[in-house]
């Protein structure tokens, strides 16, 4: 079985957003980058397959400039064993698919997250399918193999459906679909001769070209109500914020 | 510029979320056509006018009642041929982002999904999009002549401004495989407020003890018409379903009132709840980081915090 992951490489979920150049660039100062939450699910997810099935495969894949190799190897780090790099900025998602779907075909499972926290845009599996003529299932939280097909929780608004579908697919993950995994020492430094491949990519029409970043405006400060009067609250809440 | 408007149902009704992208899409301007597929009660695509449709399409064929993507996603790329239209708006939901994202690779359009206003057509058509979980927002063009819009919850303000619709009926031809998924169950709460839609939305953290505890919680949500979320670790150790899940790894809501109880405010949860118009927070500790956050707060211990809100509201009716 060969599995493909594709992984994101984004701020750390406690990173502070700012931009630069006129609003922009992102602004790397002092930000920490990372696997994707979601992609590190689709990543464990697919360790705990090649764990339990001999002869299983993970490749990882990234589309991102030299300065995402720390995090790929990461992913190498945590089991996976190649990694190939598509040396392009992520500009949006159509791009991020069309380089993806160059690379995935092959695989009997292509897994992503079920969405960047960058871009946030839950898209990128459902074009590579659409691209490669695949079924495409996410947020998945549950994945079990069972011969050719597989059997897949899918969360959905105040509930979940399940399915079945047969491989290849893609599926974008979440929890609690498996549980994170941290490298261990020999994760490390093996992480270091595995091989990761960098491709140039290939050209894309643009679909959409970004304009300008922009931060929410600040909030005002708290207004605390003494736990000895919930009725001001409720009042408050009628008259001054106009949410009742 | 025609547009054509994804419709979702659930239990025969049209839901909110799908009437504010009728109502984005009139407010666009050009012609609007709505477009329901399964079962949904006539009654309820007709009214569809009144937010702005112009003519509803509706595809009765019962394979759809259940959400089958890839078979909605073939059913409008038909419909936007035969409307000839340039843009097509949808909810930005577990249904509609996938569809929005196969249509719009089917037909060559340019994709923007999270978007939170209306486009800026003075020159070309640009949408603001919400990013990096809440915590920004990015402008971008949209370059295809045509378009595929998802939008968040807001973007649009649902009102009923016309008169009831015709309804048509419109059929496209399925092939295997648009089936290439096939749904075995689907388990879904009834006849509640859906929480990514909730206008209030009462959520409790670790400080809430225990899933037992959840009782005077749900009490309170009551008597506000409220859906319940919850933090991560709550969900994480199975006091709550995992779909009640606030932050950056679970639900993002967008309610005017969030109420959060017991919940520390970890920068991941406050990224699911930064679209709120207003946050209160219940917390026994004053330094807890989700005042920072909020509009309201009270200092104090939740389970007597809780029912006193409880009677406060009642009382205020
Ligand atoms: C990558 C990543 C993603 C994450 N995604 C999410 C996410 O999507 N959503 C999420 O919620 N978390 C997420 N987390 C976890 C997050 O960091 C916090 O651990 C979590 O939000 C804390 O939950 P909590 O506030 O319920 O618990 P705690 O932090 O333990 O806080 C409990 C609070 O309850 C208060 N309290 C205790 N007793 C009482 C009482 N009797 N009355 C009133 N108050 C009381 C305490 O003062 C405390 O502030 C994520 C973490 C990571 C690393
Ligand atoms: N630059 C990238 N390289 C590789 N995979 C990516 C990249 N960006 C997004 N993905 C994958 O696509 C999923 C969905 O991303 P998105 O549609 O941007 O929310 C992510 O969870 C990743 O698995």
């Amino acid at each position: 079985m060969k599995i493909l992951v594709c992984i994101s490489h984004v701020p750390d979920t406690t990173s502070k957003i700012n931009f630069i150049e006129n609003n922009t660039k992102f602004d790397t100062t002092g930000v920490q980058f990372i696997i994707g939450p979601y992609d590190d699910y689709a990543l464990a997810r697919a360790i705990e397959i090649k764990e339990a099935t001999p002869g299983t495969t993970v490749t990882v894949l990234n589309v991102g400039l030299v300065d995402t190799e720390p995090t790929i190897r990461k992913a190498l780090a945590i089991g996976a064993d190649d990694a190939i790099r598509v040396n392009a900025e992520p500009t949006d998602s159509y791009f991020v698919a069309s380089q993806i779907a160059e690379h995935a075909k092959g695989f009997d499972l292509v897994l992503m997250g079920r969405e960047s926290i960058d871009y946030n845009s839950g898209v990128v599996h459902a074009i590579v399918g659409e691209m490669l003529g695949l079924p495409s299932v996410s947020p998945v939280m549950k994945l079990e193999l069972e011969g050719t097909k597989a059997k897949l929780a899918r969360e959905i608004e105040g509930g979940k459906e399940t399915l079945e579908v047969n491989l290849p697919f893609v599926a974008g993950c979440q929890e609690p679909i498996a549980e994170w995994k941290i490298p261990n020492m020999r994760g490390i430094m093996s992480a270091r001769t595995k091989p990761l491949k960098v491709v140039e990519p290939k050209a894309v029409d643009v679909t959409v070209s970004l304009k300008n970043f922009e931060l929410p405006p600040a909030k005002g400060a708290v207004k605390m109500i003494s736990a000895d009067n919930v009725s001001e609250l409720v009042a408050r809440l009628k008259t001054e914020a106009k949410v009742l | 510029m025609n547009s054509l408007v994804f419709v979702e149902s659930g239990e025969g009704k049209i839901r909110k979320s799908s009437l504010e992208a009728v109502a984005y899409a009139h407010a666009m301007g050009g012609t609007v056509t709505a477009i329901a597929l399964g079962s949904v009660d006539k009654g309820e695509l007709e009214s569809l006018g009144k937010y702005g449709a112009a003519k509803v399409l509706h595809v009765a064929d019962e394979r759809l009642n259940q959400d089958v993507i890839q078979a909605f996603a073939s059913v409008l790329t038909k419909a936007m041929v035969d409307e000839s239209a340039d843009v097509l708006v949808l909810a930005n939901t577990s249904l509609g982002t996938p569809v929005a994202a196969k249509v719009a690779t089917k037909i060559n359009a340019s994709l923007a999904t999270n978007v939170v206003e209306l486009p800026n057509t003075s020159a070309g058509f640009s949408v603001k999009r919400s990013i990096y979980t809440g915590k920004a927002f990015s402008v971008v063009e949209l370059t295809k002549s045509k378009k595929v819009i998802a939008i968040k919850k807001n973007a649009a303000e649902a009102k009923e401004i016309g008169s009831a619709a015709q309804v048509v009926a419109y059929s496209v031809a399925l092939t295997d495989t648009d089936f290439n998924t096939k749904i075995t169950s689907t388990e879904k709460a009834t006849g509640e407020v859906l929480l990514p839609e909730a206008e209030i939305v009462v959520s409790g953290g670790r400080g809430m003890k225990g899933p037992e505890q959840w009782g005077q919680l749900e009490e309170l949500a009551k008597v506000l018409h409220a859906a319940t979320g919850c933090s991560k670790p709550v969900s994480d150790m199975g006091w709550r379903p995992h779909h009640e899940h606030v932050g950056q790894t679970g639900v993002k809501v967008a309610p005017q009132l969030y109420i959060a109880i017991g919940i520390s405010g970890a920068i991941q949860h406050l990224a699911g709840v930064n679209s709120s118009k207003c946050i209160v927070v219940i917390n026994k500790d004053a330094d807890a980081p989700f005042f920072k956050a909020a509009d309201y707060g009270i200092v104090g211990d939740a389970f007597q915090i809780i029912p006193k809100l409880t009677e406060a509201i009642k009382a205020a009716k």
